[in-house]
């Protein structure tokens, strides 16, 4: 178990690499000049720029400056913006506030997915069940751009109009765990209809299962023929997508973060593009890169806890 | 010797091969009715299209009699040939020009539904309708060229990687892995920001980066299923050449998950470019696109919501066309994606 997990994280160090390397030379091709861009309009001290572009590695070469920068990931340093603020610091403010809304997306989706998917299940080649997929096939096609904006019209300012309490803020984050219902939900639409179908497809094929039939025999009552033999076989690919998801859910919270307005990793890279914040933009990259590696690394090991057919050496 | 032809490509045009077909399909891509639509026979033997009943059906007639049959497929079939006229001939919609700009009239900023403006006016003055009506254009560009651009390279690739194995594969797969752990809509703008400008091709290059991997991958395990087959083996037995293999035996039995899989992207890559228009990264104004309108809508969404939900609205029934299209295309292609 030790040396599997070790050899998988081995095996993640040229992705890491590769995919920081990629973004490190897409933001060397920005246009603009990031030191020019810290004066304005104004115009700047040749010395200054000098000094500024000597202390920021500026004028190496492309990949003597990717080497110290990322040398410097592996201590544990993510370097300074060109404003002098620690990138770390910065970083862990906008990522707390991006893995609350991811999280509250993947808690619903867990429930709502798996719960609807259930429901479909049981009561499948019925009314129920093709009322749930026809939600599905809606669900998937509605951009997120779109019910961000329906939801928040109807649910935010409607229903507040409506019945004058303020149910779900429609605007930053400043309600506590309230301001996140809205958006999460938003931001998890789409899974919610894949996990939905996905559990519906693997409980049917499970539910078909000799062992199932066999425990149907043995005289077990429904709930438990169903919750024991049945939803616990029908767990892996539902696992496997709810963890390749968070990365997902993180990566693309960027519309659902500018839509309400919620200052997180989405809405702080998509401002570091512009201000060519170099390390910012690696940075927030990087840690996405190490959420979607360290999320699969989880979901493997949980195939064991779930399936104890499956051993890792 | 390679013109002796044992097992022809499973295609349904190639008549004189028909025999051939089935026992191709048999082996190859798993081809069975969906289980869901005839619950009575759960092993049927595959249907027999009509005024063909000497031929045994290939993967594709059988596919194409299963899809003419379900209303999903005619559905989006009927709306997606209505959003394709309204992209190819928007002016028999509307009269109004919308990329004129003497139609705008800021005096009639933000105007309600009237029987001059069907769908409002915007911020600007110019009509909701006219522009919804030319919106469909540059999103259904978007969707159909990145769907194809993307099919293309990560097919090309995922056949080379897939038949060569070895060192080629290696680096090819290791290469899409690197794509796979960055944020898609992350890395478009990136990619998007590294231009002055915003166009269809920009956005269409910038998905098409990200895209290909999973085209790649899938393609890869279909090639890789494929070669392992008898009729593989045979052929390669009778002296075919290694780019015939590939061309006439390999390719045409592993391309049916590469179609399904770009007919389902071709929806997200319409949702994408609204994304990232929205944004201001996509395509720009004076450019029209429904991602662009809902982006200028959005401060005064408020006070004025024809603006907004209009083109949300058509995007949302253009990107459901599309998907309803993939779901029913993988009905019919492999009944065991579902």
């Amino acid at each position: 178990m030790g040396r599997y997990i070790i050899r998988r994280l081995i095996q993640a160090i040229p992705v890491l690499l590769g995919s920081t390397l990629l973004i490190f030379a897409t933001v060397f091709a920005l246009p603009g000049d990031p030191i020019a861009a810290l004066a304005g309009e104004k115009r700047q001290d040749p010395k200054v720029v000098e000094v500024l572009r000597d202390q920021y590695h500026l004028n190496d070469p492309f990949f003597a400056q990717y080497w110290h920068y990322i040398s410097g990931v592996f201590r544990g340093d993510f370097g300074r913006t060109y404003a002098g603020v620690e990138v770390s610091e910065l970083m862990a403010a906008k990522f707390q506030v991006t893995i609350n809304l991811a999280m509250t997306a993947l808690v619903m989706e867990a429930i709502i997915g798996v719960g609807l998917g259930l429901w479909a299940a049981l009561r499948r080649g019925r009314a129920t069940d093709s009322a749930i997929l026809a939600s599905t096939l809606i669900l998937i096609s509605v951009p997120v751009l779109v019910t961000g904006f329906v939801l928040q019209l109807l649910l935010g300012v409607q229903l507040k109009l409506v019945t004058g309490i303020d149910f779900f803020p429609v605007a930053g984050v400043f309600d506590g765990w309230r301001s996140y219902l809205l958006p999460g939900f938003v931001l998890a639409g789409t899974s919610i209809a894949y996990l939905t179908r996905l559990t519906r497809t693997s409980l049917v094929e499970t539910l078909r299962a000799d062992y199932v039939r066999t425990a149907i025999a043995k005289g077990m009552s429904r709930r438990r023929v169903i919750g024991r033999h049945a939803l616990r076989n029908a767990l892996i690919p539902l696992v496997t997508y709810l963890g390749a998801d968070l990365g997902t859910l993180m990566g693309g919270a960027v519309i659902t973060e500018t839509i309400f307005n919620i200052q997180g990793i989405g809405q702080e890279l998509f401002r570091s593009v512009y201000e060519r914040q170099q390390p910012v933009v690696v940075g927030i990259v990087t840690l996405l890169v190490l959420v979607y590696i360290l999320a699969n690394l989880v979901v493997d090991l949980l195939y064991a806890v779930l399936d104890p057919r499956i051993r890792y050496e | 010797m390679s013109d002796i032809r044992p097992v022809g490509p499973a295609h349904p045009e190639t008549e004189q091969d028909a025999p051939a077909d089935a026992q191709v399909t048999a082996v190859g891509v798993p081809e069975a009715p969906p289980l869901q639509e005839r619950p009575e026979q759960p092993d049927a033997v595959p249907v027999k299209p009509k005024g063909r009943r000497d031929k045994p059906a290939s993967l594709w007639s059988d596919a194409w009699y299963d899809l003419r049959r379900r209303p999903l497929f005619l559905g989006a079939s009927v709306l997606i040939a209505v959003l394709l006229v309204m992209a190819i001939f928007p002016q028999l919609f509307t009269s109004i020009d919308p990329y004129d700009a003497k139609t705008c009239v800021l005096a009639n900023a933000r105007q309600d539904i009237s029987a001059a403006h069907w769908f409002g006016t915007d911020n600007q003055g110019c009509d909701v309708y006219a522009r919804t009506i030319y919106g469909a254009r540059n999103s259904i560009v978007v969707g159909v060229s990145t769907t194809v651009v993307t099919a293309l390279v990560g097919g090309l690739l995922g056949l080379i990687a897939g038949f060569r194995s070895g060192a080629t594969d290696t680096l090819l797969s290791r290469t899409t892995e690197i794509f796979f752990a960055i944020p898609p809509i992350l890395g478009a703008l990136l990619i998007l920001a590294m231009f002055r400008t915003g166009n269809v091709w920009t956005v269409m290059l910038a998905l098409a980066v990200l895209a290909w991997p999973m085209t790649f991958r899938i393609m890869r395990a279909a090639v890789i299923t494929a070669k392992n087959q008898d009729y593989v083996m045979a052929a390669r037995a009778l002296g075919a050449g290694p780019w015939r293999i590939m061309f006439r035996h390999i390719l045409p039995n592993s391309i049916a998950p590469v179609i399904v899989v770009a007919t389902i992207n071709l929806g997200s890559f319409i949702a994408a470019e609204a994304a990232l228009s929205f944004l201001g990264v996509g395509i720009r104004s004076p450019d029209i696109s429904w991602g662009l309108m809902i982006a200028e809508a959005r401060d005064r969404f408020l006070e004025a919501w024809e603006p907004l939900l209009f083109p949300a609205f058509m995007l949302s029934l253009t990107v459901l066309a599309f998907i309803m299209l993939g779901d029913a295309v993988r009905d019919a292609l492999d009944p065991k994606l579902r």
